[in-house]
């Protein structure tokens, strides 16, 4: 399928990239991208991803714009207050590139719709903000079989990993379940500073795209690990776990559940 | 003796267990932080149980709940 003028021109310095060049460019626009979470990693992925050319993006998230997201949720202006989250970063990512088709998905992803929601992406984007959410997407990810990047941030650090089905370990190989609620600080106790967000929610857009692109080599099997006090980023050898719950040689989790959500989540 | 914690390099005791060495590196909510030694995961009930040796590469990966 040719390029129109207008997509050679738009997307002119991915095409002259020998990693992407216009094969890499046509996989972008064929691919499917779910991001669940559209705030502060979910905002700068979404953005990027669209004006990439992303063919479908599908944003989940149950929430409206509220004043205090803004300081980091970049893709809501403030003239959004009060709008569906999904609907104001749909908004914005049509202005960014009209070419893209933007599914929005404004439901609460819990155990007993996320394996319909996942299943017609290429990758998935954990953009969520409390552990329930993480595991639970997690675990359908791998049940799935569908790449995902994850990440965290708090305060002035942030983490990510690919998971890529059986090429190597998943989210829950690391932490295994989630901590009791209030045992970690949330964002909202503890803060995070607003380009946090971008920093990760961008690295989490590279993974998608170049896997999308198949180009270069995903965080599969490491932990990238951000401290913006210090300007050190680390990438940490993720080791196997062989009896991991849900990607292990015998998993018990069969299919997704859900924790419950600490009180200050609701 | 000499450890690798998080990339550097660090003079520690002779007998330090895993344990020790959170309490040392002042980790907050040490249960809930995940330990490799040599790229191998040191599980919560074994963080007691095991001593570090000379020339260990000690790593903590923390739980990172935001996002949004
Ligand atoms: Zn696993």
């Amino acid at each position: 399928m040719a390029f129109s003028d207008e997509q050679l021109e738009r997307y002119s310095r991915h095409i002259i990239l020998k990693e992407i060049g216009p094969r890499g460019q046509r996989k972008l626009m064929d691919g499917k991208v779910l991001i669940i979470g559209a705030g502060g990693l979910g905002s700068p992925a979404a953005m990027y991803l669209a004006a990439a050319g992303v063919g479908e993006i599908g944003l989940a998230d149950a929430d409206t714009v509220d004043l205090s997201n803004l300081q980091r949720q970049i893709i809501h202006t403030t003239a959004d207050l009060g709008k569906p989250k999904v609907e104001s970063a749909r908004e914005t990512m049509l202005e960014i590139n009209p070419e893209v088709r933007v599914d929005v998905h404004q439901t609460l992803v819990t155990a007993d719709n996320i394996m319909d929601l996942v299943e017609k992406y290429d990758f998935i984007l954990d953009g969520t903000d409390n552990f329930p959410a993480k595991f639970l997407i997690n675990d359908a990810c791998v049940l799935a079989r569908k790449p995902l990047s994850h990440a965290g941030i708090i305060r002035f650090q942030g983490q990510l990993t690919t998971y890529a089905p059986g090429r190597g370990p998943c989210y829950r190989c690391i932490f295994v379940e989630p901590p009791p609620p209030e045992a970690v600080p949330t964002c909202r106790q503890a803060g995070v500073v607003g380009a946090m967000a971008g920093v990760i929610g961008c690295l989490q857009a590279l993974e998608a795209v170049k896997y999308l692109a198949g180009t270069g080599a995903l965080l599969t099997g490491w932990l990238l690990t951000y401290d913006a006090m210090t300007m050190d980023f680390r990438k940490i050898k993720i080791p196997s776990r062989k009896n991991c719950a849900v990607c292990g040689e015998n998993p018990t989790i069969l299919k997704p559940f859900d924790y419950q959500a600490a009180v200050c989540d609701l | 003796m000499i450890v690798t914690i998080a990339g550097e390099k660090k003079e520690i005791e002779q007998g330090t267990t895993v344990s020790r060495l959170l309490v040392l590196e002042k980790v907050q909510t040490p249960e809930y932080v995940t330990v490799a030694v040599n790229e191998q995961f040191v599980d919560s009930p074994l963080k007691s149980e095991r001593v570090l040796k000379e020339g260990d590469q000690i790593e903590f990966m923390y739980f990172m709940g935001g996002g949004r």
